[in-house]
């Protein structure tokens, strides 16, 4: 099992980056008065068939060469359901895929949201030329990040590899996720 | 809190260092950090913030930082491979953010390798 939310997201939006997906959008939901938080990872990757998405919350499915578990799904499952959330995966060869899974937050078993600002920038450097959008809301509040917005103002993809860059992106997350917090009346939401 | 950061922030990013570009991926100087599921549950996206704050600390510009997936060594993550061009690929373990400014002091900048954290070497 991962520690937070944030490093689960890191983990299942890789999935998408490496089955080429040309965009993918990562949302997080936090609702206080359903004390839900719901994630959805939807991307336009290779997808996967009808047989490897029967197989792939088993652990012993990979596509990997370099050891025979492949745990990011399962582990995700795995928390959501702890916390006596829900698990979704839907896939379509050639089209993408998307994953959601929800937890309840105030259920003892509920990860914290962690990073989740370090996790995004860290997809952004690793990948950037992929088009990663990013939406956290709260109570119906949202804030969205666009990497082509980001890439309108800085110009050159290049750039995204620049620890300045990367490092800023990372901060720009954190005080926008914080103001959405803090909107809440200062209540903690996970 | 007052909003501090704004998208116009990236425009001048860009204006005020023309040389960033310079850690272009085609540069030669690289620092690669493990990110599967096995270097995230050990703490690898710490230890690569560690590593950007330091670079943009110490102003290096030069290097690039890259990520990749499980290499089969799980059991030592978080790992970091430093390359120097024309030395041997060097792969650090167990990584901790602390571990970080002297790797990239030591043996990034001046190039003596950090023997005690040394887990591989590809020659």
């Amino acid at each position: 099992m991962l520690e937070d939310l944030s490093q689960y997201i890191l983990d299942i939006a890789e999935n998408s980056a490496k089955a080429k997906a040309k965009k993918v959008l990562i949302e997080l939901a936090v609702d206080n008065r359903n004390k839900s938080i719901v994630l959805r990872v939807s991307d336009d990757g290779w997808g996967m068939d009808e047989e490897f998405l029967r197989k792939v919350e088993d652990p012993f499915t990979t596509t990997r060469k370099e050891r025979k578990v492949g745990l990011g799904i399962p582990f995700l499952k795995q928390a959501a359901l702890a916390c006596e959330g829900f698990f979704d995966i839907k896939s379509k060869k050639g089209e993408g895929t998307v994953i959601e899974a929800g937890f309840r937050k105030d259920h003892i078993d509920c990860p914290p949201l962690g990073d989740v600002a370090a996790t995004i920038a860290t997809l952004i450097m690793g990948w950037p030329e992929c088009r990663w959008i990013f939406r956290y809301s709260v109570d119906g509040n949202s804030f969205i990040l666009d990497l082509d917005d980001l890439l309108d103002h800085l110009g050159d993809r290049e750039l995204l590899k620049s620890p300045k860059v990367v490092l800023w992106i990372k901060d720009y997350i954190q005080e926008n996720i914080d103001l959405l917090n803090q909107k809440k009346g200062g209540e903690d939401i996970a | 809190m007052p909003k501090i950061k704004n998208l116009d922030d990236l425009r001048k990013i860009r204006e005020e260092s023309k040389d960033l570009t310079s850690a272009r991926s085609g540069g030669k100087k690289k620092i690669i950090v493990g990110m599967g599921t096995c270097g995230i549950a050990a703490g690898a996206r710490e230890v690569l913030t560690a590593i950007l704050t330091e670079l943009d600390k110490r102003g290096i510009k030069d290097v690039a930082v890259e990520t990749t997936g499980c290499i089969g060594m799980c059991q030592y993550e978080p790992l970091v491979d430093i390359i120097r061009p024309g030395e041997p690929r060097v792969t650090y373990g167990n990584m901790k953010p602390e571990d970080v400014s002297r790797i990239i002091a030591e043996h990034m900048i001046n190039g003596n390798i950090v023997w005690e954290k040394v887990i591989g070497r590809t020659d």
